[in-house]
């Protein structure tokens, strides 16, 4: 009989080999190519394709603007939130609690059907010039902002306060020492779950459909709606949605080993 | 207020963290080119001491002066202040995200305002007096813990300061790191810059220092020159700290 410390030792060299396999891939791509195949044979998987596809622009453009405008909302709210004035920083805590209490898909309509037109109405712009894409933008751009000033703030509070003393020590102003020495390093820390917030955004794009936005969601509740082909129009969905964040969460995963290789 | 030679005037200085009182009334003058090394034990209020010379801490009460101007006047702009006063500490702190010319280059560049050429060929300069020319264009974390050190005192010297401030800046280095910094620690002493040192290292407060401070317990015990204070000690709490530090 052998020692049980030896026995232990086989066992996980077996295990590395084997379980370390990332078979959930292999599922999940096995799923895509079947109904890639699909698709590509059956007539009708393929005219809910061709209808729905039109979509992935707007839910890109959807996606990469909400994004964008996110970033910039939740870098300022985040630096609010670590900021040591206290009017400055309860506002920006007064912003993200309130966004982080109520659900998304209430936040899309209430922005939308009237914080929008309230807008209008302050700022003397038409309500009905602003078109229901635009209201879709913003809508998620807000939401996102509170959760990516929370990253921002967590990715502020990792840097060492030893890097903003010694930013100050030499004559930097706060804001200097904020903008060239403490940010840099965090965004960096803070990448991949802003990358992870990015395919969220992707997938929380479908609930603009409620504003009938014609991206793929609501391109798909049209088909479904009129052809009566559910199967094909939510499986084709389901497929592209899929492929798209996988084919993201695969890039963010190899970035953040290169990151992890670089050292910090 | 204070006489021309005397560039760091601190008087009745306290300091408390929430209901801690840190510092208790200390009082010092350390004149233009002089080289004061702090002692004591660990949280006897020299590290807060230090930083309150350049405003890293802020003192509760008293007074701090910086060649002639008052830290505590709402008036001062303590970044213009603290432009002139290096700070190195036991961390080095360097920026990891950017090289080592870089970390030398961004003060001058933005506090200094330099050219980007200026600012280039006076961190050259530095890197060269700390030892380290060759090394910069590598990043802080493909250094070791000594040339760290080196560079955050290049880092500090680029900005042409007129007082060097020095947070026990061996205490964190690997023992056979620690000599190459005393060693440029000393020859800027020789060179004539006024520093003021938290260190436990003897050797460099015999040769280098022109007055030694012992603190405890947030107090100033004794302020006298290297070789009384270390040989020939007049407190028993001076006496005790230093059987326990020869020891070894």
């Amino acid at each position: 009989m052998t020692g049980p410390e030896l026995q232990l030792q086989t066992e996980t060299d077996w295990r590395s080999a084997w379980q370390e396999f990332p078979y959930w891939l292999i599922a999940i791509i096995g799923f895509l190519v079947l109904v890639a195949i699909l698709i590509f044979v059956n007539p009708e998987y393929r005219q809910a394709f061709d209808f729905i596809v039109p979509g992935i622009a707007l839910t890109a453009r959807i996606t990469f603007f909400g994004f964008a405008i996110a970033m910039v909302i939740g870098l300022m709210a985040g630096l609010g939130r670590v900021s040591r004035n206290t009017i400055i920083r309860n506002t920006a805590i007064t912003y993200i609690e309130f966004i982080r209490g109520v659900p998304t898909l209430v936040l899309i309509l209430t922005v939308s059907f009237t914080v929008v037109p309230a807008a209008s109405n302050l700022f003397g712009f038409e309500n009905s010039s602003v078109p229901p894409e635009a209201r879709g933008i913003i809508s998620l751009a807000i939401i996102y902002g509170a959760f990516m000033a929370e990253i921002f703030r967590a990715g502020i509070e990792s840097i060492p306060s030893g890097q903003m003393e010694a930013a100050r020590s030499l004559g930097m102003t706060y804001t200097q020492a904020m903008w060239r020495i403490i940010l840099p390093q965090a965004v960096r820390n803070v990448s991949p779950a802003l990358g992870n917030d990015f395919i969220a955004m992707l997938k929380d794009s479908s609930l603009l459909s409620v504003l009938a936005i014609r991206e793929i969601t609501q391109r798909s509740r049209l088909y479904a709606g009129s052809t009566f082909r559910f199967d094909e129009a939510y499986l084709v969905l389901t497929f592209l949605y899929l492929s798209m964040t996988i084919g993201l969460s695969l890039l963010l995963r190899w970035y953040e080993r290169r990151l992890g290789k670089d050292g910090r | 207020m204070t006489d021309r030679e005397d560039i760091i005037v601190v008087e009745s200085l306290h300091k408390y963290f929430g209901d801690v009182q840190a510092v208790k009334n200390v009082n010092f003058t350390i004149r233009r080119g002089e080289v004061v090394v702090i002692v004591g034990p660990s949280g006897s209020g020299k590290s807060t001491v230090l930083r309150c010379l350049n405003h890293l801490e802020v003192p509760t009460h008293g007074a701090v002066y910086i060649d002639g101007v008052h830290l505590e006047d709402k008036k001062t702009n303590i970044n213009a202040v603290r432009a002139e006063v290096g700070m190195v500490f036991q961390q080095f702190n360097l920026f990891n995200h950017l090289s080592v010319i870089d970390n030398v280059m961004i003060a001058q560049r933005l506090v200094r305002k330099r050219s980007k050429e200026e600012a280039r060929s006076i961190a050259m300069q530095q890197l060269e007096r700390v030892g380290i020319p060759e090394k910069a264009d590598a990043y802080p974390r493909q250094l070791s813990g000594g040339q760290q050190q080196r560079v955050a005192i290049a880092r500090s010297l680029a900005m042409e300061p007129k007082i060097m401030l020095f947070d026990e800046p061996t205490s964190a280095l690997d023992p056979e790191m620690i000599k190459e910094v005393l060693d440029v620690m000393l020859d800027l002493a020789k060179a004539g810059m006024t520093m003021v040192v938290v260190t436990h290292e003897m050797g460099f407060g015999r040769s280098a220092a022109d007055r030694v401070i012992f603190m405890d317990d947030g107090q100033i015990i004794e302020i006298a020159p290297p070789d009384q204070l270390y040989a020939n000690p007049q407190h028993a709490r001076t006496k005790l700290f230093l059987s326990k530090i020869l020891k070894h």
